[in-house]
C-alpha cells in the first residue's frame, strides 16, 4: 500500500521546495521570502509562536493561497499558481486545524469521500452501483478498510462523526487524507486541544504513517516535546520569516529560537 | 486416515480430520476483518492447520514441546492450538492481558519453545522480558501491522508459516505422510492443552489436560444441550480461560458448530448482533452491563417508547418464566406476552443480538435473582453452571426447565459431586485434570486420597430440587468473635446486585462485626449524577461525593434488612462501610483476570483502611500504588470516608409468615 512513486525524485532529494515565497494580505505582511524544502520519505515540522504564517504556508502549498512572490516545486514542477484541486490531485493531502469533516455522514462515508479523486466512473454509475461501478466501490472500500484497520477505528465505522470525541475525529480526518494516498501529507496541529495519552497515540500513528506508507510529512505542531520526538528535520518561522532550520537538536540550542519563544528585551 | 480418525477420535486433530469430512463444507470459523465476515469451512480450516502444523515442523516444533499462545480470539490463534495438537506439541494459552511480568512467568514455567502471539503488543511484551526466556526460540505473530523494522531471526508471520507449510506440503507429499502419522498416531492420553489459571489464590497453576478427558467432557455437554453442526457461538471470552477453550474450542470440534471471532475488543458489542449466536455464555457481569446500557437508554428514551418499556417488562415478569418452562399461563397472559414479544421483548433481544439463542449460560459468579429473572422472562433460556479448570469446566449445570436463580444446577452426566464434612465440593469427573504441571506437591493438596478433587467451593444441595448450591469459598467462610457465621461472598453479592455497586469487600472473620469496602460503577453512578446534577471531576471525587455516600448506605441498609430476614446470617450485617477512591483493578493485582476480589492482596493494600472502619474512626487517609496499562507505576492518594449504618431486625419471623 505504498504511495505509487511517479515523482521521479529520488530519496534524499525534495519532494517539495518553497523558494523565497512572500505573501501579503493588504498591508499585513504574512511570509517574507520564506525559502525551504520537504525531502521524500521525512517528517517535517513548521513551528513558531502564533501568527507567525505557519498556517499560511501550509495554504501556500496546498493552492489555497496565492503568494506574491516566489515559487513553489512539487514533484520536479515548478508551477506558478496551484488551485487546491490541483494539489490535491498532484499529490498533495491535508488536515486542518478545526477539523473540516462532513459531520452527518459516518467516519466509513468520509474515508470514501477522500477517494474519490481516485474513482473513474461518474456520479451517474456510482448512483446505480452496477457494473463497474460497483466492482470500483469495492476495490475502494478494500482500501478505506485498510485505513480504518490502521487507524483502529473499527469500532465507530458506521457512526456519524458529529456524534464522535474529538480525539477520534482527528483520527478519521487523518483517515481521509490517507485515503488519497497521498505523495505529501499536510497536518496543521494534528495534536492541538488532546490529551497526553490522545496526542501519544497520534505521535504512533504518524510515525505508522510514515514507516507504513512511506508517506511524506509536514506537519504544523505547538507541542514542542511532540515536535521534537517526531520530527526529521524543523523550520522555525516568527513574523513570517524564517529564523531557523535544521535537526531538532539544531534548532532548539538557536538563540533566535529561544528569543521568539521566551521573548527577548527589546 | 479419514475413517480411522473418526473411529476413535480421541484427540482434537482426529475431530478435526473427521469433521472435514462430515461437515464438508459447512462454516467452522468466522472472524469479521475490513467490516466483513470472512469464514472459512471445516475442509478449509484443516487444509490451513495442516498447512500450519507442517510449517512449524519445519521450523523445528516437534512431539512434547510446548508453545505459547498470546492474543485475543483469532483464527489463526486456534488453528495454532490445533497444529501444535497435530504435532502432537503442547498449546500453553496466556491471558493477553498479562502484564509482561506474568508473561514471563508462566512462558518460563511451561518452557515454551515458540509462541504464536496476536500482534506487535504481545510481541513487544515478549521481548521486553527475552532474557528470561532461554527456551524461546520463536516468536509468530498474526498481525503485520509496526512489525516491519523488527528484526526478524526470530520473528515470523503465522501467515507465511503457513503458507510455507502448504508449499512444503504440497512439493514433497512424504511431508504430509508425517503430519498424518503423526496425527493418527496421537493418544487419547496426549497432554491435550495447559490452562494457567488466572490464579485467585496466589500464582498461577498449570493445569495439565488430556486429549480425551477434554473430548469425553466436552461430549457429554453436547449431548446435555443438543448442540449440533447448525449451531453457532460467539468466541469473545479470554482465550487462555477454560470456559472459551471448552465452551467453544473443544465442544466445536465435538459438536462441528461454528464460532465467530469478534472484528476487535470494541466491537464485540456490535459483532455480537450481526452474528446472532445460538449457543451464548457471558458471566453475571456482562449481562449486568447490557442490562444497564439498556436501562439508559431506556431513561433517556421518550415518554412513549419509556411507558411502552416498562408495561411489557411488567407482563414478561409476571408470565414470561413461566412460559418459557411451560408451566400453565392464563390466556390472557399469553396473548399480552406475544403482545409483547412483537413490541419490545423480540425488538431488544435483536439490539442484544440474542433473538437466535437457544441455550445461554452464565457462572463464575452469583447472578441477581432479579438480573436473572429480566432476561429469562424476556424468553431467553438462560442458565447456570458451575465448574472449574480442574474439571475442564462443567460439574453442574441447569437443565432445561429446571431453573433456579440461587442454584447450580445438577452435577451433568458422569460426573460425581460429593460434599466433605466441612461443606467442601468434592468431585470426579470424565474431564477431570491430570495434575498440575512442575508441581506435585500442590496436585496431591487438592486431590483427596480415593482420586476426589478439592474445589476449595463451600456448598450444599438443596433438598427441595437436589440443585447444588455454593455459598463461598470454603477458606473464606469464617466466623465473628460471636461465633455467628459469616460468608463475605454471600454479603458482597448481595451488594453486588444494586447496579450503583460495582465491586464489594466484606471484612468479618475473627472481628466484632462486619465491614464493607465498595467500589461504584462508574457508568451507573455517572448517569445517576448527569440527572441529579451532582458535578464532579474525577473517579475519586464522584466515589466521595456525600450525595453518593448517601445513596449506597441506603443499598447497605436495605442489604442488611434482606441478611436480618435469614436465621443464621443475621447477625452479620454490615455496621460500616466505605467507598473506595479507585476502582479493584487486575493489573494492581487487586482482581483476578477473570475479576474475582483477592482478598488477601486488598486486605494488605488497604490495611489502614481496614484498620479505621474498626477502631470508629470517620476517614482515613491512604496512599496506594497504581499500575497503568503500559506498565508504568504510580501512587494514588486520598482521605476516605466511613459511614455507619444502622442494623436491621426481623421484621417478622419468616416461619409464622409461611403458617399464615
Amino acid at each position: 500500500m505504498r504511495a505509487p512513486d511517479g515523482s521521479g525524485v529520488g530519496l534524499d532529494a525534495a519532494l517539495l521546495s518553497v523558494d523565497n515565497v512572500s505573501l501579503s494580505f493588504g498591508g499585513v505582511a504574512a511570509l517574507t521570502d520564506v525559502s525551504f524544502d520537504v525531502r521524500k520519505g521525512e517528517v517535517r515540522a513548521i513551528i513558531g509562536p502564533n501568527g507567525a504564517g505557519k498556517t499560511s504556508l501550509l495554504n501556500v502549498i496546498n493552492g489555497f493561497y496565492r503568494p506574491q512572490q516566489g515559487r513553489i516545486t512539487f514533484k520536479g514542477e515548478t508551477r506558478p499558481r496551484m488551485r487546491p484541486y490541483e494539489a490535491a490531485r498532484a499529490g498533495i493531502a491535508r488536515t486542518f486545524q478545526n477539523v473540516a469533516l462532513f459531520r452527518g455522514m459516518t467516519a466509513l462515508d468520509n474515508i470514501m469521500a477522500g477517494r474519490s479523486l481516485k474513482m473513474r466512473r461518474g456520479l451517474f454509475w456510482q448512483l446505480l452501483r452496477v457494473g463497474p461501478a460497483l466492482t470500483e466501490e469495492v476495490a475502494h472500500r478494500r482500501k478505506v478498510e485498510d485505513i480504518i484497520d490502521f487507524l483502529k477505528i473499527t469500532h465507530i465505522r458506521k457512526i456519524p462523526v458529529g456524534r464522535l470525541p474529538y480525539g477520534l475525529q482527528k483520527r478519521v480526518e487523518l483517515g481521509r487524507a490517507l485515503a488519497m494516498e497521498p505523495d505529501l501529507l499536510l497536518l496543521d496541529e494534528p495534536m492541538a486541544g488532546m490529551n497526553l495519552e490522545e496526542k501519544e497515540d497520534m505521535s504512533r500513528y504518524i510515525l505508522d504513517v510514515k514507516n507504513e506508507f512511506g508517506t511524506t510529512i509536514a506537519l504544523i505542531e505547538h507541542d514542542m516535546g511532540v515536535v521534537m520526538d517526531l520530527s526529521d528535520r524543523v523550520v522555525v518561522l516568527d513574523y513570517g520569516r524564517k529564523i531557523a532550520d535544521g535537526t531538532p537538536d539544531e534548532v532548539r540550542s538557536d538563540q533566535k529560537v529561544i528569543d521568539a519563544y521566551l521573548g527577548v528585551r527589546h | 486416515m479419514a475413517e480411522q480418525a473418526s473411529a476413535r477420535a480421541d484427540t482434537f486433530p482426529k475431530l478435526l480430520v473427521r469433521n472435514a469430512v462430515t461437515f464438508r463444507g459447512r462454516p467452522a470459523f468466522r472472524r469479521k476483518d475490513f467490516g466483513i465476515w470472512q469464514t472459512w469451512t471445516w475442509d478449509e480450516v484443516l487444509a490451513e492447520v495442516r498447512g500450519l502444523a507442517a510449517g512449524l515442523s519445519r521450523l523445528g516444533l516437534a512431539r512434547g514441546d510446548a508453545i505459547a499462545i498470546v492474543g485475543s480470539n483469532r483464527p489463526r490463534l486456534y488453528w495454532s492450538i490445533a497444529a501444535a495438537q497435530m504435532l502432537r506439541a503442547i498449546p500453553v494459552p496466556v491471558y493477553a492481558d498479562a502484564v509482561a511480568d506474568e508473561l514471563a512467568y508462566v512462558l518460563a514455567h511451561a518452557d515454551v519453545k515458540f509462541a504464536a502471539v496476536e500482534d506487535q503488543e504481545q510481541v513487544d511484551k515478549i521481548l521486553s522480558v527475552s532474557e528470561r526466556l532461554p527456551k524461546l526460540e520463536r516468536i509468530l505473530y498474526d498481525e503485520t501491522r509496526g512489525m516491519r523494522d523488527y528484526d526478524h531471526a526470530r520473528l515470523t508471520p503465522i501467515d507465511d508459516v503457513i503458507a510455507d507449510g502448504r508449499a512444503a506440503l504440497a512439493a514433497d507429499p512424504a511431508l504430509g505422510c508425517r503430519v498424518d502419522d503423526e496425527i493418527a498416531a496421537g493418544e487419547g492420553s496426549d497432554t491435550s492443552i495447559i490452562l494457567y489459571t488466572s490464579g485467585t489464590t496466589g500464582v498461577s497453576k498449570g493445569v495439565v489436560l488430556s486429549a480425551q478427558g477434554c473430548i469425553a467432557a466436552a461430549s457429554d455437554t453436547v449431548a446435555f444441550d443438543r448442540l449440533s453442526e447448525t449451531d453457532e457461538a460467539f468466541a469473545y471470552l479470554p482465550l487462555a480461560w477454560v470456559g472459551d477453550h471448552y465452551l467453544n474450542y473443544a465442544q466445536g470440534m465435538v459438536s462441528g458448530f461454528c464460532m465467530a471471532c469478534p472484528e476487535s475488543g470494541e466491537t464485540v458489542v456490535q459483532d455480537l448482533r450481526e452474528i446472532g449466536p445460538t449457543f451464548y455464555f457471558a458471566p453475571p457481569r456482562v449481562f449486568e452491563q447490557m442490562l444497564t446500557r439498556v436501562m439508559i437508554r431506556i431513561e433517556d428514551a421518550g415518554l412513549v417508547k419509556r411507558h411502552l418499556f416498562h408495561t411489557f417488562i411488567g407482563v414478561a415478569r409476571r408470565y414470561g418464566e413461566a412460559i418459557l418452562t411451560g408451566r400453565p399461563v392464563p390466556l390472557v397472559g399469553r396473548l399480552l406476552y406475544a403482545l409483547g414479544e412483537l413490541m419490545v421483548y423480540g425488538p431488544l433481544k435483536n439490539v442484544l443480538g440474542l433473538s437466535r439463542v437457544r441455550v445461554a449460560y452464565t457462572a463464575g459468579e452469583a447472578i441477581g435473582p432479579d438480573l436473572f429473572a429480566f432476561y429469562r422472562s424476556l424468553g431467553l433460556n438462560l442458565k447456570q453452571l458451575y465448574g472449574q479448570t480442574e474439571a475442564f469446566l462443567y460439574l453442574t449445570a441447569q437443565p432445561d426447565g429446571a431453573i433456579h436463580s440461587d442454584t447450580v444446577g445438577p452435577p451433568v452426566p458422569n460426573v460425581d459431586i460429593r460434599l466433605s464434612d466441612n461443606g467442601e465440593v468434592q468431585f470426579k469427573s470424565p474431564g477431570m485434570f491430570v495434575g498440575y504441571f512442575k508441581d506435585e506437591a500442590r496436585t496431591a493438596e487438592v486431590l483427596t486420597p480415593d482420586g476426589y478433587v478439592k474445589t476449595g467451593d463451600a456448598g450444599f444441595f438443596d433438598p427441595k430440587t437436589g440443585h447444588l448450591k455454593i455459598i463461598d469459598r470454603a477458606k473464606d467462610v469464617g466466623r465473628l468473635n460471636d461465633g455467628t457465621l459469616f460468608a463475605p461472598k454471600y454479603i458482597e453479592n448481595k451488594l453486588k446486585f444494586f447496579p450503583n455497586i460495582r465491586e464489594a469487600v466484606a471484612f468479618g472473620d475473627q472481628r466484632d462485626f462486619v465491614c464493607a469496602m465498595l467500589n461504584i460503577d462508574l457508568a451507573a453512578v455517572a448517569n445517576w449524577a448527569e440527572r441529579h446534577n451532582v458535578v464532579y471531576g474525577s473517579y475519586q471525587e464522584l466515589a466521595g461525593h456525600p450525595l453518593v455516600y448517601d445513596m449506597l448506605a441506603g443499598h447497605v441498609a436495605e442489604v442488611n434488612r434482606s441478611l436480618a430476614e435469614e436465621k443464621v446470617m443475621a447477625g452479620a450485617q454490615i455496621r460500616r462501610f466505605l467507598i473506595l477512591h479507585k476502582e479493584l483493578d487486575p493489573d494492581d493485582g487487586e482482581l483476578t483476570r477473570t475479576q474475582k476480589v483477592r482478598r488477601g492482596v486488598i486486605a494488605e493494600r488497604y490495611a489502614a483502611l481496614i484498620a479505621a472502619l474498626y477502631d470508629g474512626a470517620n476517614e482515613a487517609d491512604i496512599a496506594t500504588p497504581v499500575t497503568f496499562e503500559d506498565g508504568r507505576q504510580g501512587v494514588l492518594s486520598a482521605r476516605v470516608k466511613i459511614r455507619d449504618v444502622a442494623s436491621a431486625t426481623q421484621s417478622s419471623p419468616p416461619e409464622l409468615e409461611k403458617a399464615a
